[in-house]
């Protein structure tokens, strides 16, 4: 479905979750973080887009090897991204949930 | 997998041989069972020898090393063994140290897994004195061995509780990193239905920290608490520590495993049957089942040099027990999530697909019988494919 996000028209999926990443851009993120109540920081940006990243090489996301990546730590990415952080900070970043769960 | 091979590949051309560090083979889907007195420590484990062919070589050994490279394997003791061929089929394991405190000092006095026939049976031996209280049970990440395995635990928890009298001293928490009570979303939609209507709370997207043995609480990364009396905990699971020292798992030590065709990703000789690779099915004994249906023709290819067929859809098939003699089942596989619907006929079943049922709990007793005399011996269950149908069953 369709979505306006940041003033542009934006494909989502039904949990919010862009299906085009080519329509990201950074003011999508930071209007995306808004929505999760975040207010995106440098260190925020750094996880982004190494999510980012990890998504474009085809790399399975977990909170397991997010912790261990060097990036962050566990601790860390629960204060900047509460509750769910691996949901909300790819939902920002643009890309798909992780269906590392099966 | 021998039992299938060993008809095709015939002496004197082929040898095959079976390294097993044990001598004893266990019926898992039983742990479940154990700790409420459903099934005995001898209705689960038997000897594997007994369902060995006897044209295939058993060794009973532990293996240092696979030398990928060389084609060898090093076993415990300095021997070697040269392959043509090698499937790894070492599967997964609880690692409650990957958890601070997990294994600490409430660890099977208040802390419990179910995941090893150790841990079962010191929790049945807890449940028969066990007085009531906070009873959580806890999923530590994803993956897991049988992700339905915690839920039916909890089912069963409640079913046994009633049947105790003493429903009303125990308060029963289900406790997931996933957001919500399973991985696909019409299953999730029916198994919350069903915890609600038993009264179990559920507590979704918890990450766990550690476990505080002196506060007896689980805490999670966000600083959510949770408090128990009695703790049953799927820790997390790993492949086998071999795949570590022979330097071919991820960081999970699950082998790198190309997800249609079950050969390894790095060595083309080397293939992956059941929880021992990374593809993304469930970790279940159906799908290892299905998957050895599909590997037995892709290695015959292998040796004749033709192309792997790209067959294996993730096909999985899994009775979930509801507790009170019911059961739900599910059949899914990597792109359809589990519906409603009749199995293995369409419209006519005789089981019923993501409904309770007493047939269901049936197939699901059944299914042990099944085991130790069909699926070992490497016979094909009728009615149900490797790969998944899409018949009978009620797709939106």
């Amino acid at each position: 479905m369709e979505k306006t996000i940041a003033g542009k028209n934006i494909t989502v999926n039904e949990e919010g979750y862009l299906t085009d990443f080519s329509q990201w851009d950074e003011k999508v993120g930071e209007a995306l973080a808004a929505e999760a109540s975040i207010t995106l920081s440098a260190r925020h940006w750094e996880i982004v887009k190494y999510l980012q990243n990890e998504h474009k090489n085809q790399v399975a996301l977990s909170i397991r090897r997010i912790g261990k990546s060097g990036v962050t730590d566990i601790k860390e990415f629960y204060q900047l991204f509460p509750n769910a952080p691996l949901k909300t900070a790819t939902k920002i970043a643009g890309i798909p949930k992780p269906a590392s769960c099966i | 997998m021998a039992n299938h091979l060993h008809h095709h590949l015939k002496h004197p051309d082929w040898e095959i041989t079976i390294i097993d560090e044990r001598e004893e083979h266990h019926y898992q889907p039983g742990y479940l069972f154990l700790p409420f007195d459903i099934y005995a420590p001898e209705d689960i484990i038997k000897t594997i020898e007994e369902f060995i062919p006897k044209e295939v070589k058993l060794v009973n050994n532990n293996i240092t090393r696979i030398l990928p490279a060389d084609n060898k394997i090093e076993l415990s003791g300095g021997s070697e063994l040269v392959y043509d061929i090698l499937i790894i089929a070492t599967g997964a394991k609880i690692a409650p140290e990957e958890t601070e405190g997990m294994k600490g000092s409430e660890w099977q006095k208040s802390v419990f897994d179910f995941y090893t026939f150790e841990g079962s049976l010191a929790l049945r031996n807890k449940l028969r004195h066990w007085e009531g209280g906070k009873l959580v049970v806890h999923i530590t990440e994803m993956p897991i061995k049988c992700p339905v395995a915690p839920l039916e635990f909890a089912f069963l928890a409640d079913s046994f509780f009633k049947h105790k009298h003493m429903r009303d001293k125990v308060e029963i928490t289900y406790v997931t990193p996933l957001s919500g009570a399973f991985t696909k979303p019409k299953a999730t939609e029916a198994l919350e239905h069903l915890l609600h209507e038993k009264g179990i709370n559920i507590e979704p997207d918890f990450a766990i920290e550690k476990v505080d043995n002196e506060k007896k609480e689980i805490v999670d990364y966000g600083g959510r608490v949770i408090p128990f009396d009695l703790l049953v905990t799927v820790p997390t699971n790993k492949g086998d520590e071999l795949m570590e020292r022979s330097g071919m798992g991820d960081d999970l030590n699950y082998v790198p495993t190309h997800k249609a065709t079950l050969q390894s990703i790095n060595h083309a000789n080397i293939f992956v049957l059941g929880d021992a690779s990374n593809i993304p099915a469930s970790k279940a004994g159906s799908v290892a089942h299905f998957e050895a249906e599909i590997l037995t023709d892709n290695i015959l290819r292998f040796v004749h040099g033709e192309p792997l067929k790209e067959e294996f859809d993730g096909h999985a098939n899994c009775f979930i027990e509801t507790g009170n003699g019911k059961a739900l089942l599910i059949d899914f596989n990597y792109t359809h999530e589990p519906v409603e619907g009749s199995f293995p006929f369409a419209g006519i079943g005789p089981l019923r697909l993501l409904k309770e049922s007493r047939m269901n709990h049936m197939g699901k007793l059944a299914f042990r019988w099944i085991y130790w005399n069909v699926l070992l011996k490497g016979t094909h269950i009728p009615f149900v494919s490797a790969t998944m149908s899409e018949k009978g069953k009620h797709y939106a």
